[in-house]
C-alpha cells in the first residue's frame, strides 16, 4: 500500500462539490505535486489529508493506517504531518518561537532542539532573526519561517498549499531549493500544491492534476506537459495553439484535419468524421521566408499578426486561417525581418500536432 | 478655574504627606476594583473563548444579550445584590452586607457582561489561520486554544483594563452594598460623592485626581507588562 493515500475522497458544501471520488497515492520518499487552475480543490485535498476537515466521503490512509477513523487521534496523526499554508500565517511573537512552537505543543523543548532551531534558521537563511518580532518579517521570509516550523519536528509528510503563489522568484527559488534539500537528506515524503506547471516540473517526481474537484491524470511531469490527457489539462499546462477541427479522412495512420478551411496532417488514428482537438507546441513552429524545403508535411502561408518579445525569444502569432502562435529566438526574428502584415511559411511536422478526440460540451 | 487648581495642589499634597486616610481609600478602592477584575476574569475569560470557539444555536442571541447588559446601570445591580443578602434575602445569614465583599459581588457582576463580550470580540479579531497553523503544527485543540488567545492578548488585556476602569469608577454599587462606611467600605468615588454632599468640592475633586491617577498607573503597568510577550 502506498504511504498515503485517498480512496473515493469525496467533500461537498451544500450543493456545491468541492473533491469528487479522488483517489491518490503518493510513496514515500517523494514528491508529488498537486496542480490544477484556482478552485480546483487543491486546498480542499491538503486541508482533508491533513486532517484540518472531515471529508463528506471517502477515506485516508497513512503509513497503513485509516486516518479518517473517527476513532483515531488525530493530534497523534497531526503530529507525523506538517503543512505550509499559502498565507503565512505567523504567531505574534518572536521568529525563534515561531519556529519552535512545533516543539513546544510536543512537550520537547530541550537544549538538543534549541540548537536544531537554530541551525534551521541558518538553513533557511534567517540566521540572525530569531528574536526579531515574525510580524515584522516580508511575505517570502514569513514564508521560510512557516517552511522551518513545518520541518522543525522532521515530519514524515510535509503538505504545502501553493507555497509559493505571490513571492518574487528569488524567495521562489530558495523555497524549492529547500524542499528538495530536505526531500533528499531527510527522505521527506511531499505533497505540494501549486497552479505554476514549471515549479511541478522543477521539483515534483509525479504530478496529479486536478480539474473541478477530480483528479483527471497522474503521471511524471514530462508526460503531463507533453501529453496531456484532454484539451483542457492542456489549455491549463500551457498548451498555446489549441484549435478545433474535424478529420477529413485517414491515411494509414496520418490524419488529415480540417481547421477553418485549413488542413493539417496528424499522426493519429482518428477516423474520418471525428471531431478533434490538436494543439501544436510554439517551438515545433518554424517560420520560413520563401517556402521551406524541409520535410515538415505541413506548410501554411500565412500572414504574420503580431510580433512580441518574451525574454531571449519573440512571440509571433501568424494568421493561417486561425492564429498559430510560433516561438522564434529574437536574432532570427531580427534577420528575417518578421514585422505585422508581412507573409511567411509556418510549417511543422505531422508527428508534432498532438490529437485529442473533442471534449463533450 | 481657581477651584480645578487648588484641587490640583490638594491632591498632590494628599499623596506628597501620604494623607493616611487618603491612602486607605485608595488603598481600599484598588483592592476591591482588582479582586473585582481578577475574579470576574476567571470567569469570562474561559466563557469568552466558550462561545468563540463553539458553534451553537442562538449564539448570535447570546452574544446580543452580552452586549445588552454592557449598559448595565450600576445601582440596578446594586440594587439586585442587595435583594439576596439584605437580612432577608436568601443570602441574609451571610451577613455580606456592608462589607467590601458585598462591594466585590456588586462589581463582578457589573464587569462580567462587558468582560465576557469583548473577551469574545478579541479571539474573533484573531485571524483564522493561526488556529489552522496551531492545529496543524501538532497542538490538541486545548494548546490551540491557548495559542489563539496568546495571539489575543492585546485586546484581552484591554477588556481587563476597561473592565477595571468601569470597577473603580461605579459609585452606586459600592454605596448600596458597601454603605460608604469609613474606615471599612469607603472608596474613593462613595468618599467623593460624600465629601461633594459636605460642599468640600476640592476635596472631592482632588480625590478624583487621584483615582484616575490610579487608573492611569494600572494601565501603563499593564501595558509594559504586554510589551515584553
Amino acid at each position: 500500500m502506498a504511504f498515503l493515500s485517498t480512496v473515493d475522497l469525496e467533500q461537498r458544501a451544500g450543493p456545491a462539490v468541492l473533491l469528487n471520488r479522488v483517489n491518490l497515492s503518493v510513496e514515500k520518499g517523494e514528491v508529488f505535486a498537486v496542480i490544477g487552475p484556482t478552485g480546483a480543490g487543491k486546498t480542499t485535498l491538503l486541508r482533508l489529508i491533513n486532517l484540518l476537515d472531515r471529508p463528506s466521503a471517502g477515506d485516508i490512509y497513512f503509513d497503513g493506517e485509516k486516518i479518517t477513523d473517527p476513532s483515531r487521534n488525530a493530534v497523534h496523526v497531526r503530529r507525523r504531518m506538517a503543512m505550509v499554508f499559502q498565507k503565512p500565517a505567523v504567531f505574534n511573537s518572536t521568529v525563534y518561537e515561531n519556529v519552535a512552537y512545533p516543539l513546544k505543543v510536543r512537550g520537547g523543548h530541550g537544549k538538543a532542539a534549541r540548537s536544531g532551531v537554530y541551525e534551521l534558521l541558518d538553513t533557511i537563511g534567517l540566521g540572525g532573526y530569531a528574536k526579531r518580532k515574525a510580524k515584522t518579517l516580508s511575505g517570502g521570509e514569513a514564508q521560510r519561517v512557516a517552511l522551518a516550523r513545518a520541518v522543525v519536528t522532521q515530519p514524515d509528510l510535509l503538505l504545502m498549499d501553493e507555497p509559493t503563489a505571490n513571492l518574487d522568484p528569488g524567495t521562489v527559488k530558495m523555497i524549492e531549493q529547500l524542499v528538495m534539500q530536505f526531500n533528499r537528506d531527510r527522505g521527506l515524503t511531499v505533497i505540494m500544491s501549486t497552479h505554476d506547471m514549471q515549479q511541478a516540473q522543477r521539483v515534483a517526481g509525479r504530478v496529479g492534476v486536478l480539474m473541478k474537484g477530480e483528479l483527471v491524470q497522474v503521471g511524471r511531469p514530462d508526460d503531463i506537459f507533453y501529453s496531456p490527457g484532454n484539451a483542457g489539462i492542456a489549455g491549463f499546462v500551457g498548451m498555446r495553439n489549441l484549435l478545433k477541427g474535424n478529420v477529413i479522412r485517414n491515411e494509414s495512420g496520418i490524419a488529415v484535419i480540417d481547421v477553418n478551411g485549413r488542413e493539417i496532417e496528424a499522426v493519429s488514428d482518428l477516423r474520418a468524421g471525428s471531431a478533434v482537438e490538436i494543439y501544436i507546441r510554439p517551438e515545433d513552429v518554424v517560420l520560413s521566408m520563401p517556402a521551406p524545403a524541409g520535410s515538415a508535411r505541413n506548410n501554411l502561408r500565412c500572414t504574420i499578426r503580431s510580433v512580441a518579445a518574451n525574454g531571449p525569444l519573440c512571440t509571433v502569432v501568424a494568421d493561417c486561417g486561425f492564429p498559430l502562435e510560433a516561438l522564434v529566438t529574437g536574432r532570427s526574428a531580427a534577420e528575417m525581418g518578421l514585422i505585422p502584415g508581412q507573409e511567411v511559411y509556418a510549417s511543422f511536422k505531422a508527428a508534432a500536432v498532438r490529437v485529442l478526440p473533442s471534449m463533450p460540451a | 478655574m481657581q477651584e480645578l487648581w487648588q484641587a490640583l495642589v490638594q491632591a498632590v499634597n494628599l499623596i506628597v504627606s501620604l494623607d493616611p486616610e487618603v491612602i486607605e481609600i485608595s488603598l481600599r478602592s484598588l483592592y476591591i476594583s482588582a479582586a473585582s477584575i481578577l475574579i470576574a476574569a476567571l470567569f469570562c475569560i474561559p466563557m469568552g473563548a466558550l462561545i468563540h470557539f463553539h458553534d451553537f444555536k442562538g449564539k448570535r442571541v447570546v452574544i446580543n444579550v452580552i452586549q445588552t447588559f454592557y449598559s448595565l446601570p450600576t445601582v440596578v445591580v446594586g440594587l439586585f445584590v442587595f435583594l439576596f443578602i439584605s437580612r432577608s434575602g436568601p443570602f441574609g445569614g451571610l451577613e455580606l452586607l456592608f462589607t467590601p465583599a458585598a462591594i466585590i459581588i456588586g462589581q463582578v457582576i457589573l464587569i462580567m457582561p462587558v468582560l465576557t463580550g469583548m473577551a469574545i470580540g478579541a479571539l474573533s479579531g484573531v485571524d483564522k489561520a493561526i488556529r489552522d497553523t496551531a492545529i496543524s503544527s501538532g497542538a490538541s485543540s486545548t494548546q490551540a486554544m491557548r495559542a489563539i488567545l496568546f495571539e489575543a492578548r492585546f485586546a484581552v488585556v484591554g477588556a481587563l483594563i476597561l473592565g477595571f476602569g468601569r470597577a473603580i469608577s461605579e459609585v452606586g454599587a459600592a454605596l448600596m452594598l458597601g454603605g460608604n462606611i469609613r474606615g471599612y467600605t469607603r472608596v474613593l468615588t462613595t468618599a467623593i460623592s460624600l465629601e461633594t454632599q459636605r460642599g468640600e468640592l476640592v476635596l472631592s475633586l482632588a480625590l478624583g485626581i487621584i483615582l484616575i491617577g490610579i487608573a492611569m498607573v494600572v494601565s501603563v503597568i499593564m501595558n509594559i507588562l504586554l510589551q515584553r510577550y
